[in-house]
């Protein structure tokens, strides 16, 4: 077969489009598959349902999810090492961790056929940005025990890309390739984004003129509308959205088509649920709160009802683009960072989604919580976001503080900075400092 | 005539600042006649007539700065009671306003610098009254 320079619809044509009820037909089947495998073949998963009092067989369709038992982080770091393995260890191909701050990390493993799967439903995903095997595709994000850059890079393999496995940081090789070899395509967070529009910016790289990029897929921290939009005017891209966790084998969990509505979450091997953060309850489709999920096709590691603790809701409006795995809107925030200011509950994405709707501000901010219950929030001023003026200075400052305090109903303190005097993140962005004494 | 321009840099409000910047520009060897330094809260804004503004804004950039241009107008008046009035008076009848002001004398010249969003509606009202409006060379020479 000769490959073809046009860009093709779908990757998996006829899993991306089956019709609601062969979908779900499938979600059971495989949901039934997977309670019996780790049933009989993970003792951890064993003792809960014993002591729900469940066999794998009362499941009888996918009203009956419910009455699993969820999986939570602590779940799968208490089964460290290999506790929740339902393969033998020699069966088992690929070792990742998920990051964990406090104490041991989550070990997670992938049979040949979970390597496989997951570089399928990331091809799917690149194929609905309209990537081809044309593409020059430069990995940004880290190498190693992270998810993020091998599952990606497998999948643009799978695709037929050129891929470039770069890694983060370092910005002058970043431009360097993308010079040399004509990158259209990267991977990275939205900090190292927003850090190499201003790393091209000072540099007098016009990104539209002088290199070939045309989109970025940009995940691994939750982000707002207002930042995708200045990424892409940074760059002179467009930016798709990209969720996964790697517990759920990383990135290509769901992901932005061409609309970039909402992303597609791949029904056929997950089943989502939202549910109230707090009780457990299940919330309808269009509510927001946790989002959990359940593999459908994981071999090594099959996880039921996983706790993502990521804030999101499900849209069940067909998409334009023919998928018919519905969409999960963008990542509201994870439970865990929620902040609680003065009785207020604070998600940091909401100051984010504020700071960046104002023109004069730039790209690099700082929550600092202080003293008793004081809220700083440090922001650096747009290049030219300065007229000389100390007046218009004063008059923006009080203009972010009333728009803050309409979205969190709390008056925070705000400092405008010049441009780079905030510390620069290449990796994951840490814009939350608490001293608090409380 | 090429405006009369300041230099005007955004900075923080903490210790050590104004001796930063200062020393920016004695670094680049330009030389400053004359400033002004306003803060509020946690920011300030510095502006300074300096001999080399171009100069002193690459210096000023190079590290960092944020930095811009402001026109004024310098209006030179009498060593006198009254002066000062008189400017008000011809500004207030034209219905300008000022954004910030301030003066100083020098070698027997008075010199009020004004800032206002209507440069040219204050020129043409000064020169109207008789008023000199010194050029960027005038000023750096008295």
């Amino acid at each position: 077969m000769t490959s073809s320079p046009q860009s093709q619809t779908y990757w998996a044509p006829r899993e991306e489009t089956l019709a609601r009820p062969s979908l779900e037909a499938l979600q059971l089947e495989r949901l039934q598959q997977t309670a019996a495998r780790v049933y009989e073949r993970v003792p951890a998963y064993r003792k809960k349902f014993d002591e729900a009092g469940l066999k794998p067989e009362a499941i009888r369709g996918l009203a009956d999810l419910g009455r699993l038992p969820f999986t939570t982080g602590a779940d799968l770091r208490d089964a460290y090492p290999a506790g929740m393995l339902a393969l033998p260890l020699d069966e088992t191909l690929r070792l990742h961790t998920s990051s964990g701050t406090t104490g041991k990390p989550k070990a997670l493993f992938f049979s040949r056929q979970d390597v496989n799967n997951a570089a399928e439903l990331c091809a799917r995903c690149f194929v609905a940005t309209g990537m081809t095997k044309q593409d020059v595709f430069q990995n940004m994000m880290t190498y190693g025990l992270f998810t993020g850059a091998f599952v990606a890079h497998y999948g643009a393999e799978k695709l037929g890309c050129l891929v470039i496995p770069v890694g983060p940081g370092n910005s002058e090789r970043q431009l360097l390739m993308m010079q040399d070899f004509r990158t259209t395509s990267i991977h990275l967070t939205p900090s190292f984004a927003l850090y190499f529009a201003d790393f091209l910016e000072k540099k007098g790289i016009d990104p539209r003129k002088d290199l070939a990029l045309k989109r970025a897929f940009v995940g691994a921290e939750p982000y707002t509308e207002e930042t995708r939009r200045k990424i892409e005017d940074g760059l002179g891209i467009k930016v798709y959205n990209s969720y996964g966790l790697s517990e759920m084998n990383g990135p290509g969990v769901a992901f932005e088509c061409q609309h970039q509505s909402g992303m597609h979450l791949w029904e056929d091997h997950y089943i989502m649920e939202i549910i109230n953060p707090d009780t457990g309850a299940p919330l309808p489709a269009g509510e927001r709160g946790e989002l959990v999920l359940t593999t459908l096709c994981r071999e090594a590691m099959p996880i039921l009802r996983y706790r993502t603790r990521d804030i999101t809701s499900i849209t069940t409006e067909p998409c334009p683009c023919g998928r018919t795995s519905r969409r999960i809107q963008r990542i509201m925030g994870r439970a865990d960072d929620m902040l609680i200011v003065r009785g207020v509950n604070i998600y940091p994405q909401q100051i984010e989604r504020v700071l960046m709707s104002v023109p004069k501000v730039g790209r690099n901010y700082l929550i600092i919580l202080d003293g008793l219950d004081e809220m700083t929030i440090k922001v650096e001023l747009a290049e030219a976001g300065f007229d000389g003026q100390l007046e218009h200075v004063v008059a923006l400052q009080e203009e972010i503080k009333a728009l803050l305090r309409a979205e969190i109903l709390t008056k925070p303190k705000v400092d405008l900075v010049a441009p780079g005097t905030l510390p620069i993140s290449e990796g994951k962005a840490k814009r939350v400092i608490d001293n608090r004494t409380l | 005539m090429r405006p009369v321009q300041l230099i005007a840099i955004f900075v923080e409000n903490r210790p050590g600042q104004t001796a930063r910047i200062t020393k920016i520009l004695a670094d680049a060897l330009i030389n400053i006649r004359w400033v002004t330094i306003a803060n509020s809260g946690p920011f300030g804004v510095m502006k300074f007539l300096v001999d080399d503004q171009d100069r002193a804004h690459d210096a000023l950039k190079q590290h960092g700065l944020m930095v811009s241009f402001l026109d004024v107008l310098p209006v030179e008046v009498a060593d006198a009671p009254g002066s000062l009035q008189a400017v008000a008076d011809c500004l207030a009848r034209n219905n300008v306003n000022l954004d910030n002001t301030s003066g100083f004398v020098s070698n027997q010249h008075a010199i009020v610098i004004i800032e206002t969003h209507d440069t040219d509606r204050a020129r043409a009202a000064l020169q109207a009254q008789g008023l000199r409006i010194l050029s960027r060379e005038e000023l750096l020479g008295l």
